[in-house]
């Protein structure tokens, strides 16, 4: 079962290599989309600095959304998504690496993204660390929602808008916590609250996503 | 390959799909070495029942048994028994010929799959190429070569013959022969002819559930088992 699990997660991890850029879009958006924000809001350093926080987490968000549909999609159109289903390895426990293998390709790049945009932003010093943690703490969040979104619609074509609208209201508490532990350790009120809320949310998610997204593909390959 | 003696059966299976009756009464019975093959007009339910005995889909009545074992009670024994070769043929355009082999093999939890198992359908030349150079016909072949890869008991095909050559259906006939000669079983849904040897014929069209005996009327299905000797209401 583990060779199983650790075979899924390197294959999508090699098809994303050869995929070449088109497995980076979600950096690619995350970088674009940042950098946009000095030159459409003024180079004034003070406003930067005030809205940095909530701008990278937007396009943080807005960048794993982008690469949700083709959590599932890929296998599931070219019926690869079968033979796995076949294999010794529980559905839940191939989302699981599905999900694994998506954090690796599009959170991690984020987060070695994230502190050269917080500079460009001219994000306070004090705010590094714990947006790094808040980053890696909130993007596995991201995946794991998103794997629900991703295998209910996995059957449809141009699946896009409804996946946002699906996964977006879910989002929205991820990234509350996550911008206030990053202000509160700027503004000095302590981040530890906010942080330990997106601990929790994060075991939460670990526990239940993988069972209601398994639930979804069972749908979807009858 | 598991040892000893091994019956697969359905008893009365049905099924809907879509809300829309497919399907129903439809029993077979295969013993070790068994072979059956599905025919039938297009819609006639035979992917949804080979679909139905992979465990993909719940069959809507009767009972499934491996042994007198439903293979809905365990159905991780049942996933490792089986092979299902669908229409789609799981191939990704960047992974080579062995990428997708030492997948396959290892996606059923054994570390490598089977050696020299590329001959068998004439792969060898191609084992470093890439999924996007294959031909139709090749990536049938590759696809055709997962049943190789790693022992199953069940082999479930749908269409299998689709895009092949003459000197590859051969060669696929040679490996179900093989197969079965080792005690296996196989399932073949196909409009083509392909060589199984004493194996059982079930005509889908026979099992169609006619809409109007669900709504009461009499049935006037051709060709089904239960039409014959049935009175000729006629049109109207």
């Amino acid at each position: 079962m583990v060779t199983a699990f650790f075979n899924l997660v390197g294959r999508d991890l090699r098809l994303a290599l050869r995929g070449g850029i088109g497995s980076l879009v979600a950096m690619v958006f995350f970088v674009i989309a940042a950098t946009l924000f000095p030159l459409g809001v003024g180079p004034e350093s003070a406003l930067l600095e005030r809205i940095a926080p909530g701008v990278l987490w937007v396009c943080a968000l807005l960048a794993t959304m982008l690469s949700l549909g083709r959590m599932f999609q890929d296998d599931y159109d070219d019926g690869s998504l079968e033979v796995i289903a076949l294999g010794p390895l529980p559905l839940e426990m191939v989302v699981l690496a599905k999900i694994l293998a998506h954090w690796l390709t599009t959170g991690l790049p984020l987060i070695i993204a994230a502190p050269a945009l917080a500079i460009l932003l001219n994000m306070s010093m004090q705010g590094f660390a714990v947006l790094i943690i808040s980053l890696l703490l909130g993007t596995p969040i991201l995946s794991l929602i998103g794997s629900v979104g991703a295998a209910l619609t996995v059957g449809l074509k141009r699946d896009g808008v409804l996946i946002s609208l699906l996964v977006l209201p879910l989002y929205v508490p991820v990234l509350i916590f996550a911008v206030g532990a990053v202000e509160g350790a700027i503004f000095g009120l302590g981040a530890q609250a906010n942080l330990l809320i997106l601990a929790g949310g994060f075991l939460f998610f670990l526990v239940l996503t993988p069972w209601a997204s398994a639930a979804a593909l069972r749908m979807a390959l009858e | 390959m598991s040892d000893g003696e091994k019956r697969f059966e359905a008893e009365n299976v049905a099924c809907i799909r879509g809300e829309r009756p497919v399907f129903s009464g439809l029993s077979f019975s295969l013993a070790t070495g068994g072979g059956l093959i599905l025919r039938g007009p297009n819609g006639s339910g035979k992917s949804s029942l080979l679909r139905i005995l992979a465990g993909f889909l719940k069959p809507v009545g009767g009972n499934l048994g491996w042994n007198d074992v439903d293979p809905q009670e365990a159905p991780e024994i049942h996933r490792a028994r089986t092979h299902y070769v669908g229409h789609m043929e799981a191939i990704k355009p960047t992974l080579t010929v062995n990428e997708h082999l030492a997948f396959w093999a290892r996606a059923k939890g054994f570390k490598r799959p089977a050696d020299n198992i590329l001959q068998a359908l004439d792969l060898d030349p191609l084992a470093d190429v890439p999924g996007r150079f294959l031909s139709a016909g090749q990536k049938r072949r590759l696809s055709l070569t997962r049943l190789l890869a790693t022992p199953a008991d069940l082999w479930l095909l749908d269409e299998p013959s689709v895009t092949l050559d003459v000197q590859s259906t051969a060669r696929l006939e040679d490996m179900l022969a093989a197969h079965r000669a080792s005690g296996g079983m196989a399932i073949v849904a196909t409009h083509a002819e392909i060589a199984l040897p004493g194996a059982e014929v079930i005509d889908m069209a026979g099992y169609r559930i006619a809409i109007d005996t669900l709504l009461g009327a009499p049935q006037k299905a051709a060709g089904g088992p239960t039409a014959a000797g049935e009175p000729d209401y006629g049109e109207w």
